[in-house]
């Protein structure tokens, strides 16, 4: 039933012209994440029980009101250097009906993106970037990465 | 789809099942008027509803079987098992159109001409001489309304049945429905009353989905208050406290009433075994009977939805492989009839399920023969094993004793299914059977999957909770502790109560640093039990033991084998649970069943034929051995901390001081190296050994080839091609021990002799000299013969001591001899082997043994002397 209503609102949000996205950065690169994916937005420090054995793009588990999330470290997964302090934010999304907190640098505005003006990712990406990216959005200023959560997880 | 149809779809297929049973009771008690007028009743209920709701083929096969039921309870027609099986065919016929309709919200398309016609015909000759024949692809039936009362006593499959006063009417409501269950004979009026009115409203069908929601909410709800709780701790604020326990209190109960709502019987999961039983012993010309105790027994619902299958499975096999035909029976004295008894009942915040039979037991020498052909395992190693622990290898994949693959069972693919089932719960299942006797299968699960209780630790700086249903004790380990941690190589082994726990420590399992260090200071060890497997798991702390709400881990950490789940504490933090099973491979588990038995019989008959030695370099000669076990450990040194005390070299070690020795009488001086020191304890005397280089361990046969005449050498043997010299620990022992040995010569003039009858020299070269420490006048042989022929020249022997396992002449033929002789017959002998089982035991006793001993336990020994020296007169 839910992959269902997943589908669906995948197959409105495909069929609607524009879309509404939460940006984030990391390591001064800005990446963007669909709206409707995202649960919440935390700040500052949570208490985090670690995870012996576990990927090390995995930092631990935290209680969110009553759910246990998945903190992914993120600059792991794009191959990015530790941040000394890491009193960063993190954005919770769902997934499969899982929670998982993705850690960020700072997050940004909630930005409405036009379909039509998402470029297919350019040919010399590589590695997990070229995975992660589900398409690029030229700001006047900066190129926005827009993040495939799933290949991001890889679940 | 619409909902009356969806409401008669749920009642119908409670009424279905209860007829199944009542049927199968009726055919049993056929002047039972009172069950026949309630099948009659649940058959025309059907009906009438079909028409009602316009479902006509439901309608014309209840109708038609209703025909039958009629004519029976008219007396015009007899009780049959033929008329019985039609009216159970169109039982099942309507339960699968039911299926159908439950799926599609419509009846399915076909035609029940030929089961109705036979019903009719069946109806109308009375059942005498038709021929009718049932026909399996027909199907269907349907059901009514007005008899739903009754079965609703009995809650069943999706929804819940939630009563909503469990007062005193609800008990005995339910201590009737157990006894519909267990066949007791009930006053149909009563039971009437109880179905009356105010029963049918005293309960609500609720949505699956709701009552989950609600337990989540619940449990959300608990954790919310606890740490308000917390948070409150430090207010000085009465009135805030007073609410908040207000709350407490009301929050606990409401958890428990939702817990509740989760409960159901077990009799639930029971309900279809008498049609089954029923059924095979049909098909399997065999008389069963099905004997249903404590099915009132409660537990989650999630657990009797998924104990289901494995007790469909045991049930079947026990009526299939357990019980014998009837001419079997008979011709060796039982009962025609065959049983099998299902029961269960709590246990500490467990359920146990218990499923018996009378029948032929298992036959243990086709196990053993199964066993040999999976190649796991020798003859030698099987001939050691106790029964016990060969019938638990039913429980391997692709085991079946089944000489044919019948319809029933018998694929083997059963019991490994229902062990891995079982323990999926978080459950544990054995087996008990006695050949010619029957079998016991004796299954233990938590009551709820959703909580369980577990016992929180530490490691490394991280809580851990492990589940409570596998610990079995806990272990402290300090300097105040009798226990301390020995070595084998790298690997770390605890002896508690005369058997090696392997020992592996969390923190390395999980690659963190742990906080303490190993023989620093008081450590933890808990005791994991995975079937029947056990071993020892360091921590660091161990805190309290709490109910806690198990939650699936995220899909990112499944393959993570140690983890069962993660849940939240009381005090809002995450914690992962720890899986004993994924934790027992990095203990070293063996792939099969049965392994730790096999572990340990494997060390005795080791110890028996085949040696461990320790190889090391020492002195001047090459290659140097002493038997492993004979090793309590190995330590590195510093030599600069020697110490002398008169002319010998001593160290401090573990608070004492030890003695160390060195081969060859070189001349042992403090010196600026670390060296490998070979660690003997025995009967509270340490000493050291020094060894320039420790080579290897090897096991292989105690074969002497030369025999020295230098002290402190029992000979020479070749080990792995190498000529290696063979030390007499015994004789070490002794030299240092000199003193107290002469103390405890003088402690006894009148010394008792004891003869010792030992094929193994090393054993005989130990226990020679402990025996002689302990006052006694000691007398060796070798085998059996040399013995008798001892005791034929020798009057002055007191007592006997004698091995088991000897070539030639074992130990029970050798002991018989004596009995049998005038001149020996009053001498008691003790048996002191390797082994120990039931069969054993039992050959002894036979034998005229007066005890046996294990060679493990020389204390035991000592005692039994005494004892049968002291009471000698009387014996």
């Amino acid at each position: 039933m839910n992959q269902e209503l997943q589908l669906l609102s995948d197959i409105k949000i495909a069929a609607s012209e524009e879309e509404e996205f939460v940006t984030l950065s990391i390591e001064s690169q800005l990446f963007a994440i669909s709206v409707s994916k995202v649960q919440d937005v935390l700040r500052g420090q949570h208490r985090i029980t670690h995870i012996p054995l576990a990927p090390t793009e995995i930092k631990g588990l935290i209680n969110l009101r009553g759910r246990i999330v998945t903190c992914i470290n993120t600059r792991e997964c794009l191959g990015l250097p530790k941040q000394k302090n890491s009193d960063g934010m993190n954005i919770v999304v769902e997934y499969k009906n899982e929670f998982f907190s993705l850690e960020a640098d700072t997050v940004g505005e909630v930005i409405i993106i036009p379909r039509n003006q998402i470029e297919k990712n350019p040919a010399n990406l590589t590695g997990k970037w070229k995975e992660i990216a589900a398409g690029i959005y030229k700001m006047q200023d900066k190129l926005v990465v827009i993040l495939d959560v799933k290949k991001l997880l890889k679940l | 789809m619409d909902d009356l149809i969806s409401e008669f779809i749920t009642e119908t297929s409670e009424s279905l099942q209860l007829l199944d049973s009542e049927l199968v009771k009726f055919e049993q008690d056929p002047e039972n008027e009172k069950i026949l007028g309630n099948i009659f009743r649940l058959v025309h209920t059907i009906k009438g509803t079909c028409g009602f709701l316009g479902l006509p083929r439901l309608e014309s096969i209840a109708h038609a079987s209703e025909n039958v039921l009629g004519r029976i309870r008219d007396k015009t027609m007899a009780v049959s098992p033929q008329a019985i099986s039609f009216v159970l065919a169109s039982l099942d016929c309507i339960k699968s159109i039911i299926e159908y309709l439950g799926v599609n919200g419509q009846e399915p398309k076909g035609d029940d001409a030929e089961l109705i016609a036979n019903l009719n015909i069946f109806a109308e000759g009375g059942g005498n001489n038709t021929k009718l024949q049932t026909q399996k692809e027909s199907i269907d039936i349907s059901f009514a309304n007005e008899s739903i009362s009754k079965s609703e006593l009995i809650a069943f499959a999706a929804p819940i049945v939630i009563a909503e006063q469990p007062n005193k009417d609800a008990i005995t409501l339910k201590a009737k429905e157990t006894a519909i269950l267990e066949g007791l004979a009930i006053e149909p009026k009563e039971r009437e009353d109880a179905q009356g009115g105010s029963a049918q409203n005293q309960s609500i069908r609720v949505n699956l989905d709701v009552l989950e929601n609600l337990m989540q909410m619940v449990s959300e709800l608990v954790l919310t208050r606890n740490q308000l709780l917390q948070m409150a701790k430090n207010q000085n604020n009465t009135l805030l406290q007073a609410t908040l326990q207000h709350l407490s209190n009301i929050t606990s109960e409401l958890q428990e009433g939702i817990m509740k709502t989760r409960m159901q019987p077990i009799g639930n999961a029971w309900s279809k075994f008498p049609r089954l039983i029923r059924d095979l012993a049909h098909d399997l010309g065999k008389r069963i009977e099905l004997h249903m105790i404590g099915g009132e027994t409660e537990l989650d619902r999630q657990l009797i939805e998924m104990i289901k299958d494995p007790l469909t499975h045991m049930v079947r096999n026990s009526a299939d492989h357990g019980l014998e035909i009837p001419s079997e029976r008979k011709s060796v004295g039982k009962h025609e009839t065959g049983n099998v008894t299902l029961s269960a009942f709590h246990e500490g915040g467990h359920i146990i399920i218990e499923i018996s039979d009378d029948g032929r037991g298992l036959n243990l020498a086709k196990i053993k023969q199964k066993m040999l052909t999976s190649g796991n395992i020798t003859e030698v190693e099987i001939a050691a094993l106790s029964d016990q622990q060969i019938m638990q290898f039913i429980f391997n994949p692709g085991f079946s004793t089944a000489d044919k693959v019948t319809s029933v069972s018998g694929r083997g693919v059963g019991m490994d299914v229902v062990r891995t089932n079982i323990e999926k719960m978080g459950g544990m299942v054995e087996l008990n059977s006695v050949e010619g006797k029957g079998s016991r299968f004796h299954i233990k699960i938590p009551l709820t999957l959703a909580i369980i209780q577990a016992l929180i630790i530490e490691s490394g700086g991280e809580r851990f909770a492990l589940p409570q249903i596998n610990i079995q004790e806990l272990v402290r380990i300090g300097k105040a502790t009798q226990y301390i941690i020995e070595y084998i190589d790298n690997a770390m082994v605890l002896r508690l109560r005369e058997k090696l726990l392997p020992i592996v420590s969390l923190a390395h399992i999980l690659g963190i640093k742990a906080d303490h260090t190993i023989d620093e200071k008081t450590i933890f060890i808990v005791v994991c039990d995975v079937g029947g497997y056990n071993f020892g798991l360091i921590v660091d702390r161990i805190f309290d033991t709490e109910e806690i709400v198990v939650k699936p881990t995220s899909e990112l950490l499944k393959n993570i084998s140690v983890y069962s789940g993660n849940t939240i504490l009381g005090d809002g933090n995450v914690i992962m649970i720890l899986d004993p099973g994924g934790l027992s491979r990095f203990a070293g588990e063996r792939e099969i069943v049965g392994s730790n038995a096999i572990a340990d019989l494997r060390q005795e008959i080791l110890s028996k034929k085949l040696v461990n030695f320790l190889i090391f370099k020492a002195g001047k000669g090459a290659r140097r051995a002493v038997p492993l076990e004979l090793v309590s450990r190995i330590e590195n040194i510093d030599m600069s901390n020697i110490e002398m005390s008169g002319e010998h070299a001593v160290i401090q070690y573990r608070d004492t001081l030890m003695r160390l020795y060195h081969i060859d009488n070189i001349p042992i001086h403090a010196e600026n190296i670390i060296k490998k020191v070979i660690v003997f304890s025995y009967d509270n005397s340490t000493f050291g050994l020094i060894a320039d280089e420790i080579i290897d361990i090897v096991s292989t046969f105690y074969d002497l080839q030369l025999t020295s005449t230098q002290k402190g050498f029992l000979g020479s043997m070749i080990i792995e091609g190498k000529a290696t010299d063979i030390l007499d620990v015994a004789y070490l022992l002794r030299e240092i021990n000199g003193i107290s040995h002469a103390i405890s010569n003088t402690k006894n003039d009148n010394k008792s002799t004891v003869l010792f009858v030992e094929d193994s020299p090393f054993f005989r070269s130990l226990t020679v000299p402990f025996l002689e420490n302990a006052g006694y006048n000691v007398v060796a042989a070798a085998n059996a013969n040399d013995a008798l022929q001892l005791l034929e020249k020798e009057s002055s022997i007191d007592i006997i001591i004698t091995d088991i396992e000897m070539p030639e002449m074992d130990g029970f033929s050798f002991a018989e001899l004596c009995r049998s002789s005038l001149k020996t017959t009053h001498i008691p002998i003790v048996g002191f082997s390797a082994t120990k089982n039931e069969e054993s035991i039992k050959r002894a006793r036979k034998a005229g043994f007066k005890d046996f001993i294990l060679k493990t336990n020389r204390g035991d020994l000592l005692q039994s002397i005494a004892y049968l020296l002291k009471h000698k007169e009387a014996v």
